[in-house]
């Protein structure tokens, strides 16, 4: 199970809406085997693009080390699809490489507006498993 | 040469769980073939036909090696190598 607090969920949200047509991504924190999302952190899609997103290169480098020094986990990685269900595509599932993550998806496609798709999954070498998300106020 | 490199989650059960490891090599290709001798298996899941997989981003310190030469990117005494799943889907 996923527990996360509503003002990262609107701000999830809010993020893929602003970044529409492109798919929105990026990660939210916690301490070090804590599993606590405390932490948002939005990426940027140096894919620019509304079918993939890939975190930059220097980035990720930069992430990784913040993350080090900090002595903090990567919680959640999300992203968003923008004309299609949220939940994982086949590249989601084939470059997966985080099995302690929650990868959330959240959808913008238009047929679902103005109501909203926020889905948690586990992805582990290649078996997605759908769990429940906890939201709390 | 000993070359500190640092290992993702995600390939640690080819070091033992160790984040990060000792290997030898003039370049970074030398290095990836030393540290395969020492973690079977661990060169496939790097190198696709000869080349640096798409999806894997390696560091030589701070620079992404696609920058500096990619497997021919030279390699000196004291330098850290960072391995990186990219964070990416569609």
């Amino acid at each position: 199970m996923l527990e996360i607090s509503r003002e990262f969920v609107d701000a999830i949200l809010a993020q893929s809406r602003v970044e529409y047509p492109d798919e929105c991504c990026g990660v939210i924190l916690g301490a070090a085997g804590s599993g606590k999302a405390t932490r948002l952190k939005p990426m940027i899609n140096a894919a620019h693009s509304p079918t993939f997103y890939e975190f930059d290169s220097k980035d990720l480098l930069a992430l990784y080390r913040e993350i080090d020094d900090n002595d903090e986990e990567i919680v959640v990685i999300y992203h968003s699809h923008t004309e299609t269900e949220a939940r994982p595509s086949r590249t989601d599932i084939a470059y997966a490489s985080e099995p302690e993550a929650h990868y959330v998806l959240v959808s913008t496609r238009e047929e679902i507006a103005p109501a909203t798709e926020f889905r948690s999954f586990r992805i582990i070498e290649g078996v997605v498993s759908e769990e429940e998300v906890s939201i709390t106020e | 040469m000993a070359i500190d490199v640092r290992i993702p989650t995600i390939l640690r059960p080819y070091t033992k769980d160790q984040k990060s490891v000792q290997a030898t090599g003039s370049n970074l290709g030398a290095l990836i073939a030393d540290l395969d001798l020492t973690y079977a298996g661990i060169g496939e899941r790097l190198l696709e036909d000869g080349a640096l997989r798409r999806f894997i981003n390696v560091y030589i310190n701070d620079e992404d090696v696609r920058f500096l030469g990619g497997l021919d990117s030279q390699l000196k005494d004291g330098d850290s190598v960072t391995i990186l799943p990219a964070v990416a889907g569609g």
